[in-house]
């Protein structure tokens, strides 16, 4: 049941490079141009219109809602991935942070709201789970090969990129947790993706692990210019390397910046004071913005404000 | 010499273990060897329409089969009770059904065991046509899939927001499984036809390090099989699809026995 209270009617109002095209609502994109890109994904309060589909944007949910068993799973949620730019959705168990991704990827249709993929979107995705069973003989470099049409070399080299360049020859069914990790983040490389989608990368590795292949996706977000949807329960670690938090709880709980979401009442409801001050010793210092394109530009000279502040989209989810 | 009978045995069981092999590969990997064998069984009832309605056994058969198939698909998608208790359900009500539906056929008196354990020295000119001919293109579809079969036995989910299609990749699959059980009905049975398809997989898997090369083996043991299955057979008078199936799985027990393969600690 869509919740009516957000306003969420069942129209949506698609950017022109957005493959279903609707009537364009003129009141919706001029408000779009007020230069507050990041303030998209949450500024609607109580009976604001449906958000407008940004045509930069690479991938974007409207409204999404999802009801299995009588019991809604997800519900009005909004999202929006833009070029360049580590979205990270975080969330307690059983808050449909991978049912999410299940509808951005298609792999589900929504019971309600729309899903927007830019018309040049290719998805390089990294399933939460990866369990390889041992009846089925295969190697790493056919595994990385299979069905993509790619030279064994440019294999090797993406497997280098990850680090992962030594298990090249071996079995899938011998590798350890991390290194399949590397394995499957270089099989979403190999597809030439403008937006990676990683479902809790770095599940089943340790923490030293952790934060490198959290400078990995960082790094490779930079060298090649992607948009990044990484899915967490893991807090500090993941939302220091992240340009943008979506707290997710059936609903958007809260987003923004790292820092904002990180004393935002909702985190703190749902994750505890302690994880919102624990969240302070792994802030990275953010030594750029966003322009209106997604891409990371120089600070202005007067820091100090955020660029974006965190707006609760529905404070209260009870009494349902 | 060797008796045209046993020529004709003899080129049907290897026809059949050269189509069972890549699809007997994808039945192992995938976990579905119970699947296979509700579809097996359950298509006794397919026997029994066809001689009900005197249309031809092999197309009763694979009807029969595809619709147990979908069935079982449709049934999969229930969540409360589990999989395997869906297919033990359909495979025994449907054996059941099969059983009574062919007692109850007026007529000459039927065969049963023929039809549950197959007559392999009783193949025609016919049956070996429809283990070539529809072998052929039971193979060419296993071949135009099999890059997607592959990717979805090792990720369903990735395969699938890859743009592989499971839909078609299911229904292929069920086609292939349906011919190769009904080709496979008149050598070996619906009882073994199955065994076919897992058994030489699971002896070739310990020496396989690629997917092709474990159909190869596969088809290596099935073949190997059938030559000294039927030999047995004619050596000691014994049945001739359970003597094939016999070897096949002394050959699996000693692959899997067999030092260097992977064991729990």
């Amino acid at each position: 049941m869509p919740r009516q209270t957000h306003g969420h009617a069942e129209h949506h109002v698609h950017g022109p490079d957005c493959r279903h095209h609707h009537a364009q609502s003129p009141s919706n994109t001029t408000a779009r141009a007020d230069g507050h890109v990041h303030t998209a994904s949450c500024s609607h309060g109580a009976d604001a219109e449906p958000l407008a589909v940004d045509p930069t944007v690479l991938l974007c949910g409207r409204g999404l809602g999802l009801v299995r068993g009588g019991r809604p799973l997800l519900e009005a949620v909004d999202i929006d991935i833009r070029p360049r730019e580590i979205v990270t959705l975080i969330g307690p168990n059983g808050a449909g942070k991978t049912t999410l991704v299940r509808l951005l990827l298609g792999l589900e249709v929504p019971d309600s709201g729309s899903v927007h993929r830019h018309a040049d979107l290719v998805i390089g995705y990294a399933p939460q789970r990866f369990d390889i069973d041992g009846a089925l003989p295969m190697t790493v470099a056919r595994f990385l090969g299979l069905g993509l049409g790619v030279r064994p070399g440019s294999v090797l080299e993406t497997l280098g990129e990850v680090g992962a360049a030594h298990v090249f020859g071996q079995q899938l069914r011998s590798l350890s947790g991390g290194e399949l990790q590397r394995v499957v983040l270089a099989r979403a490389l190999l597809r030439e993706p403008n937006l990676l989608v990683l479902d809790e990368p770095v599940r089943g590795v340790d923490y030293a692990g952790e934060a490198e292949l959290y400078t990995l996706i960082g790094t490779l977000r930079n060298t090649r210019g992607l948009g990044v949807l990484l899915v967490s329960h893991d807090l500090h670690v993941v939302m220091a390397s992240s340009d943008r938090v979506l707290c997710l709880n059936r609903h958007v709980c809260c987003s923004g910046v790292p820092e904002t979401v990180a004393q935002h009442p909702e985190y703190v409801r749902l994750f505890g004071a302690d994880a919102a001050r624990a969240f302070a010793v792994y802030q990275h210092h953010h030594d750029h913005r966003h322009d209106l394109g997604g891409e990371p530009a120089p600070m202005p000279a007067t820091p100090g404000l955020p660029d974006f502040a965190a707006v609760p989209v529905a404070a209260k989810e009870t009494g349902r | 010499m060797i008796e045209p009978f046993l020529l004709r045995a003899l080129a049907a069981g290897i026809g059949l273990a050269i189509v069972a092999a890549p699809l007997g590969c994808f039945v192992v990997w995938n976990r579905m060897a119970y699947f296979g064998e509700t579809v097996a069984q359950a298509s006794l009832l397919g026997v029994a329409f066809g001689l009900m309605f005197k249309l031809d056994l092999t197309l009763s058969v694979m009807f029969v089969a595809l619709i147990v198939a979908g069935l079982l698909i449709l049934a999969g998608r229930q969540t409360a009770v589990p999989t395997d208790s869906i297919l033990g359900l359909m495979h025994f009500g449907a054996l059941a059904s099969g059983v009574i539906a062919t007692a109850l056929v007026r007529g000459p008196s039927i065969d049963l065991m023929g039809y549950l354990f197959g007559d392999v020295f009783a193949v025609t000119g016919e049956d070996l046509f429809w283990v070539y001919g529809g072998g052929a293109l039971a193979l060419l579809a296993m071949a135009g899939l099999w890059s997607s079969l592959l990717r979805l036995a090792v990720h369903e989910e990735l395969a699938a927001a890859e743009g592989v299609s499971r839909h078609r990749v299911r229904i292929g699959f069920t086609l292939v499984l349906a011919l190769t059980i009904a080709i496979g009905m008149k050598i070996v049975g619906i009882l073994l036809v199955i065994a076919f398809l897992i058994v030489p997989a699971v002896a070739a898997r310990p020496f396989a390090e690629t997917p092709e090369r474990m159909v190869v083996l596969a088809a290596l043991v099935g073949v190997m099989s059938t030559i000294l299955g039927l030999a047995l057979s004619t050596a000691i008078d014994a049945p001739g699809g359970p003597s094939v199936v016999l070897v096949m799985a002394v050959l699996a027990g000693l692959a899997l026995a067999a030092p260097g393969v992977r064991r729990s600690p």
